[in-house]
């Protein structure tokens, strides 16, 4: 319940801070941190246009896209508190309950019939499929870690004794960032500000989406950034008490969003035939991580 | 009780022969499906009771060449008899109706019905006899009655062609058991399946081995394992939706029961095998996928798609062996718990795509995706549940398939947590295996059902009538229906697939049981999980719905940078769909370009084609068949067109098969005396 809370707290102000640290880095004033949620709640408020040739997908999709979101935030620990929902190999459920929603918005741009949102579906659909061996990956390494097979019990267990360990934390942060800025389709992948559809992946997938459903689907966004500072924050958190653990929480989701700031500030955007071997890279680093873990476990022979 | 009914159950299929002369086509039609409907009312009766009162056993006396007839139908081969009869329930309902189109080839159909029967006769008996020579008749004619189904458009050279090979492939598999049940034969005298389990656990763990390869061989070609899997996408798309959906649902799950009905009676080191079981499954399901994605033809992708889900269910026997061996009982629980349940979800999911397959087919009579579009909105009932299938077949909750790749996923990470640094890495191998045949059946499958049902038609063609009346769909809604309800309830199967895992570990401590079923409480619990995850979805569309109808809201074109005119021919394909996963899998593929570019000042016609090969059948098949056809050429001398000459061959083969014992025996009583000397 804990971490429920706290992660719609953060959404309320993550892409805030995002878009506020880009600001500041350009040199502009910039908007306060609550403007995306208002933007969100004015399309909230807005009627909308379908196209033609959607179907009832094309209208459930953001709903269900949202759901799932929400779903897999239940399933997230804070620390030693459990999430509401958790279970043995609950991480397994995370990641497809995630799959569900985007395979509904992959077929909802489908729905269209536009040859830009089939782009953009076509490159999510790329994407997301080599993001999941890194998580996958990465939560076998924890497990392997840990012996325990759930997020609670992972995480709080999750103790660092030798400097290898600390260094396995590290990269195992960068690997969540990354996931998290990949699947959120943020700037190395993707750029959301760019004005090209031939250029975007998840802006021009709902190119045809307004109103009350884009709103959705922002929020959704917020949401899912917000996760994954949730999940990232649990690396660190372990078994504290609540009130070190709430603060240092929104300190690492500040901390992340300002990070995600400075990347979109500095970097460029990959072409897009070099995305794939890009997220190569955090599937590999993951796979560093698990032969880390066997190191350190000893069990190397 | 269970003898008198399945003795019933044998003979109703020999009635449906001697009545069919005395009816006209419709008539044959509503005798088949009765007997049909019958028959797999028995076998269910027989198979529920099974569940409830305890396996059954009788034997009958035989021949001299037979030994007794051992029938034994314990839990594993009801669970699979349960889950033959209901594809073959839908299929025979849903195939009487998609038949209707070809009522006027009276004597194909007659011919099709009985085979179609004789398949399910002989499925369900492969699953109940124990005698290693009575299964190869029941399984000869498994193989002759799936051909003739296979073939009913015999009309067609691809048909007939594609039939053919699955023929001599099936006949391949045959070979392979022929010479595994002869082998435990000459060493024990004994064709009952006991024999097995006595042979194997006096020998040395490495005649096992051997023994269950060879077993595996036989029963790979016929689950198509890779690279044995070549048959499956050519045999697919030529049979009518109906045996495609029941080929693919179950005939080739019987190559699965094979395998773990050996599993249960070899008795060998089950290490090495569940090694050997894992690596070849990873291989195949991921080859499976990865060339799924590229077809173009709708019901190959789906039969690129049964290879791929026969790599998980072994993915699932393989963690299950390595449990066996490193006597991990949670391993063996979800490891073959996991493949059961899978051979059910992807009998209901498969067949459902395949049946909701032929009704585009018949709507467009056509199955080449690029071709087709917005069918959605002529068909939405065909259209949802091939929605359903595909969501279930990529695993995602709340359907079925996800289920049991959760079950299998279990076994994987409890496995990890093992000393054993190869068995870690091996664990590892098939994690990343199964992680990426689910990432890449998403992509295929939004592709799929995608392209063909959303956007707008892409190339204008007359159409049919399109009907989906409601006897016609009735069987998809039930096949629907069981999908989700596994979906959502796997607790009432979990008991179930307990029962038949412990047949695997008969010596099992009363705690060690009470682990387990902590295992399948997890399954329910996911269940419950999806349910609510269904509850949270409707609740927010209920929301959705509730605000945006007081919402302006109009209808207008998609969005085209301000382009108005007509967009059908630039909607995205499902070759540029796939264009960037293509350029990246291109080194495991074998594609064959034809380009046409745009040139010179007035170009042409631009056009390029792709077409997908299958690199393994090239390399492994097609190749060594091309230079062994070449070395037999040489001889082609020998086939001279002389009856004369033939003649001559056969008597030189019988002098020689009645000389040669003789000679060598003469031989060797030469040898004796001038050792003697």
């Amino acid at each position: 319940m804990v971490s429920f809370l706290l992660v719609i707290l953060a959404s309320l102000f993550f892409t805030g801070i995002v878009i506020r640290t880009k600001s500041i880095t350009s040199g502009r004033k910039g908007p306060g941190i609550f403007q995306p949620m208002k933007d969100i709640f004015r399309l909230w408020r807005k009627g909308s246009v379908y196209s033609k040739t959607t179907s009832f997908i094309f209208k459930i999709a953001p709903t269900a896209y949202f759901s799932s979101v929400l779903m897999a935030i239940l399933m997230i620990p804070h620390g030693d508190y459990r999430g509401i929902i958790s279970f043995d190999g609950d991480f397994v459920m995370f990641a497809y309950i995630l799959a569900f929603g985007k395979f509904l918005m992959i077929i909802a741009a489908l729905d269209t019939g536009s040859s830009f949102e089939g782009m953009g579906a076509s490159r999510e659909a790329l994407f997301s499929m080599l993001v999941e061996p890194a998580f996958f990956i990465l939560m076998g390494s924890f497990a392997l870690f840990t012996g325990h097979t759930s997020f609670q019990s992972i995480f709080s267990s999750l103790h660092y004794g030798s400097y290898i360990a600390y260094m396995l934390g590290g990269l195992a942060t960068f690997v969540f960032v990354l996931i998290a800025m990949i699947e959120n389709s943020r700037m190395p992948v993707d750029d959301p500000k760019t004005h090209l559809e031939l250029t975007m992946v998840h802006e021009v997938m709902i190119l045809d989406n307004s109103g009350f459903d884009l709103g959705t689907i922002m929020y959704t966004a917020n949401l899912k950034f917000a996760m994954y500072g949730a999940i990232i924050s649990n690396f660190f958190i372990g078994a504290l008490p609540l009130e070190i653990s709430i603060p240092l929480f929104l300190l690492i989701q500040v901390g992340f969003a300002v990070t995600v700031g400075v990347i979109e500030s500095f970097m460029a955007r990959f072409r897009m035939g070099h995305n794939p071997q890009f997220i190569f890279i955090l599937t590999s680093v993951s796979l560093l991580i698990f032969f880390g873990v066997l190191l350190v476990l000893g069990k190397f022979k | 009780m269970g003898k008198i009914l399945i003795e019933i159950f044998n003979l109703l299929a020999v009635a449906t022969i001697i009545s069919f002369p005395f009816f006209k086509t419709k008539g044959r039609g509503v005798i088949a499906l009765g007997i049909i409907t019958i028959q797999i009312i028995i076998s269910s009766i027989v198979a529920v009771s099974v569940f409830v009162n305890g396996p059954v056993e009788y034997a009958y006396p035989g021949s001299w060449a037979t030994g007794v007839i051992p029938v034994r139908i314990d839990y594993l081969s009801a669970w699979f008899i349960l889950v033959i009869s209901f594809t073959f329930l839908t299929g025979a309902w849903y195939g009487i109706q998609y038949m209707k189109k070809y009522i006027d080839q009276t004597f194909n159909l007659a011919m099709h019905a009985t085979a179609f029967i004789f398949v399910y006769t002989a499925l369900i008996d492969i699953c109940i006899v124990q005698n290693g020579f009575v299964m190869l008749v029941v399984w000869e004619i498994m193989a002759i009655g799936s051909f003739i189904v296979i073939i009913f458009e015999h009309y067609k050279t691809e048909t007939l062609k594609a039939g053919i090979n699955f023929l001599i492939q099936s006949h391949i598999s045959i070979l392979f058991l022929t010479i595994a049940f002869m082998w435990v034969k000459i060493k024990t005298g004994s064709f009952d399946f006991e024999a097995i389990t006595a042979y194997t656990s006096t020998q040395p763990a490495i005649t096992g081995i051997g023994l269950f390869i060879v077993f595996f061989f036989g029963f790979a070609i016929k689950a198509g394992f890779v690279p044995f899997h070549t048959w499956l996408p050519l045999a697919h798309p030529v049979a009518p939706a109906h045996i495609s959906g029941v080929m693919s649902g179950v005939i080739i799950k019987i190559g699965i029961y094979g395998i773990l009905r050996m599993l249960m009676l070899i008795k060998t080191d089950m290490v090495s095998i569940g090694y050997f079981i894992l690596f070849i499954s990873v291989i195949t399901g991921v080859y499976g996928v990865m060339l799924a994605i590229v077809q173009h033809n709708l019901k190959k992708l789906l039969a690129y798609h049964s290879i791929e889900n026969i790599g998980i269910i072994g993915i699932g026997i393989g963690v299950g062996c390595l449990g066996l061996g490193f006597d991990n009982q949670i391993l063996v629980v979800a490891g073959f718990g996991g493949a059961l349940l899978h051979v059910l979800n992807h009998s209901l999911f498969k067949s459902l795509l395949f049946y909701s397959a032929g009704n585009v087919y018949q709507a467009k009579h056509t199955m080449n995706i690029e071709a087709l579009g917005g069918l959605l909105k002529r068909m939405p009932r065909s259209g949802y549940l091939f929605l359903i299938g595909s969501l279930a077949i990529c695993g995602l909750p709340p359907f079925n398939g996800f289920v049991s790749e959760f079950f299998i996923y279990t076994g994987l990470f409890k496995g990890l947590l093992s000393n054993n640094f190869l068995f870690i890495l091996v664990i590892l191998f098939a994690i990343l295996g199964l992680v990426l045949i689910g990432g890449l059946a998403f992509i295929c499958f939004t592709k799929a059902f995608g392209i063909v049902f959303l956007g707008t038609p892409r190339e204008s063609s007359h159409d049919d009538f399109i009907e989906e009346t409601p006897l016609k769909m009735i069987p998809l809604y039930l096949v629907a229906l069981a999908i989700v309800f596994i979906g959502l309830f796997p607790l009432f199967l979990s008991p179930l697939l307990l029962k038949i895992t412990n047949l695997y570990q008969p010596a099992i401590s009363v705690e060690v049981v009470a682990q387990l079923t902590k295992i399948s409480d997890n399954l329910t619990v996911i269940g419950w999980y999806s349910l609510v995850f269904i509850l949270i979805t409707m609740f927010f569309y209920y929301i959705r719905h509730f605000i945006t109808l007081r919402r302006e809201s109009r209808e207008d074109a998609t969005w085209g940078c301000g382009y108005v005119g007509d967009t059908t021919r630039m909607q995205y394909t499902a070759s540029s769909f796939i264009r960037t996963y293509r350029k990246l899998a291109e080194p495991f593929l074998l594609i064959r370009k034809t380009k046409k570019d745009a040139s010179g000042l007035y170009p042409g016609i631009v056009k390029q084609e792709t077409h997908p090969d299958d690199k393994i059948e090239k390399w492994l098949i097609n190749r060594p068949l091309f230079f062994t056809r070449g070395l037999l050429n040489r001889f082609g001398f020998l086939q001279n067109g002389n009856l004369q000459a033939y003649i001559l061959y056969g008597f030189i083969f019988i002098s020689l098969a009645i000389l040669l014992p003789i000679i060598i025996d003469k031989i060797a009583i030469l040898v004796n005396f001038l050792n003697h000397l």
